[in-house]
């Protein structure tokens, strides 16, 4: 099993003058399957992505380690995998051409066999060679876990990852979230009983509202 | 590697969709065709078709250029990019996609140039294709920087050419002088002074570029 971690220190997030979480001090290790819940607007898609270092917090810090190494925020895109429903793919190519595209933007050598694996059992394999224009939402979703898994990243961060899928693809999602956290880091933000029946330990994010307004 | 990965992702996303090709295409087409009507039958001299060739090529950038970061944008894929790759390699990629897309428009530009205006004569071509190679690598890299920032603004449209004309001012202001000179036949040699200044513009220019772009596109 690898050893990532990540460690949240004091986190505090304002948009203007609005809180959105005040003081989050939390500890992620690789091994476990995290929940993230809080109601609508509680900031689980702010928090994800602070830890995926796309948007910068008020106050606090986050660190990155693998196997006992800071990982830069520079290089942090080797070991995340990343899926949402704000995330979007490129429509003019095939679902096989993104996965080319975005293994040669990373630097990788595109992995043909691992790539057909993951198509095949999101069940994208016989439409491989069809622009995504022309897919589902759902389809776009279960892309979307190809795309976050083809580099076997060591932390999977999943917001809202059952959207717009139908029960054979939250069953497969349910599937992997168990496999991948068994050696990895998973984190899942998401209000999904079921998406957080997964999880070995939720972070409340209601828990962490200062009603004080920002000075 | 992995930037000429993004600009060859960028490349056939381009040949599909066609939108900065076409726009650019268009642009160019029009505004020539515009110059020669209001030209009509009058004799216009030869610093005025350079003075002319600058702003095309200027209003021509400005059309199309800003597609690298706005196109990413607008169609939701800024996220998957910022997921994939470092800074660096999105600002080298996106770069490079702008300086092919500029070297292609201008050549056709003066190509068309030559053809349709009399008095567009180049009399030393050595200075005139320093000045190209320096205005063109010069105009890609503020187009590319000032595009990763109003990709980022609702009015897109308008504040792409409203930054980029004082930022691209000096630049035009000294080809407009090399085109001049390489025009009247001046000598490299005695047109050093322009030609370092368009060195020096690219070269800060690019550092600036590069350093300022963590900070652009985070957030």
């Amino acid at each position: 099993m690898t050893n990532y971690t990540v460690e949240l220190n004091k986190l505090v997030k304002y948009f203007g003058r609005r809180l959105i979480f005040d003081g989050i001090d939390y500890s992620f290790q690789s091994g476990h399957v995290y929940g993230i819940s809080g109601p609508n607007g509680s900031g689980k898609s702010t928090l994800v992505k602070i830890i995926a270092c796309l948007i910068s917090p008020t106050k606090g810090s986050i660190k990155h380690s693998f196997d006992g190494k800071t990982v830069e925020e520079e290089a942090l895109h080797n070991f995340l995998g990343f899926v949402s429903p704000y995330l979007f793919l490129y429509d003019e190519f095939t679902a096989e051409e993104n996965l080319i595209h975005v293994s040669k933007v990373r630097g990788i050598k595109f992995n043909k066999e691992r790539s057909d694996f993951l198509l095949n059992e999101f069940n994208l394999y016989e439409r491989k060679s069809d622009l995504l224009r022309g897919f589902s939402s759902g389809m776009k979703q279960r892309l979307k876990f190809a795309f976050a898994l083809l580099h076997k990243p060591q932390l999977l961060i999943l917001d809202e990852p059952t959207s717009n899928l139908d029960n054979s693809g939250k069953e497969k999602v349910y599937q992997f979230i168990q496999s991948e956290g068994k050696t990895k880091l998973v984190l899942v933000a998401s209000n999904e009983e079921a998406d957080l029946a997964l999880c070995e330990k939720v972070l409340e994010l209601q828990n962490f509202k200062n009603l004080q307004p920002r000075q | 590697m992995k930037s000429f990965a993004l600009f060859k992702k960028d490349w056939e996303s381009e040949l599909r969709t066609r939108y900065a090709i076409n726009a650019l295409a268009m642009f160019v087409l029009v505004t020539i065709s515009v110059i020669m009507f209001s030209i009509g039958d009058e004799k216009i001299t030869e610093y005025l078709t350079g003075g002319l060739l600058w702003v095309v090529i200027f209003f021509s950038a400005m059309s199309g250029l800003s597609r690298a970061f706005v196109s990413e944008e607008e169609r939701g894929t800024t996220l998957t990019l910022q997921l994939i790759a470092s800074p660096t390699t999105i600002f080298s990629g996106k770069l490079l996609f702008n300086l092919i897309l500029v070297f292609l428009m201008n050549i056709a530009i003066t190509i068309l140039f030559s053809m349709l205006f009399d008095s567009f004569v180049v009399k030393n071509l050595s200075l005139f294709i320093v000045a190209f190679l320096l205005g063109n690598i010069g105009i890609a890299i503020s187009s590319t920087i000032i595009a990763a920032i109003i990709s980022k603004a609702s009015s897109k449209g308008t504040l792409y050419p409203v930054l980029s004309f004082p930022i691209l001012l000096p630049l035009i202001l000294t080809l407009l002088e090399l085109t001049k000179f390489s025009m009247d036949g001046n000598s490299i040699s005695s047109s050093i002074v322009e030609i370092a200044v368009l060195f020096s513009y690219d070269v800060i220019m690019g550092t600036a570029s590069y350093l300022l772009f963590d900070f652009i596109w985070k957030d």
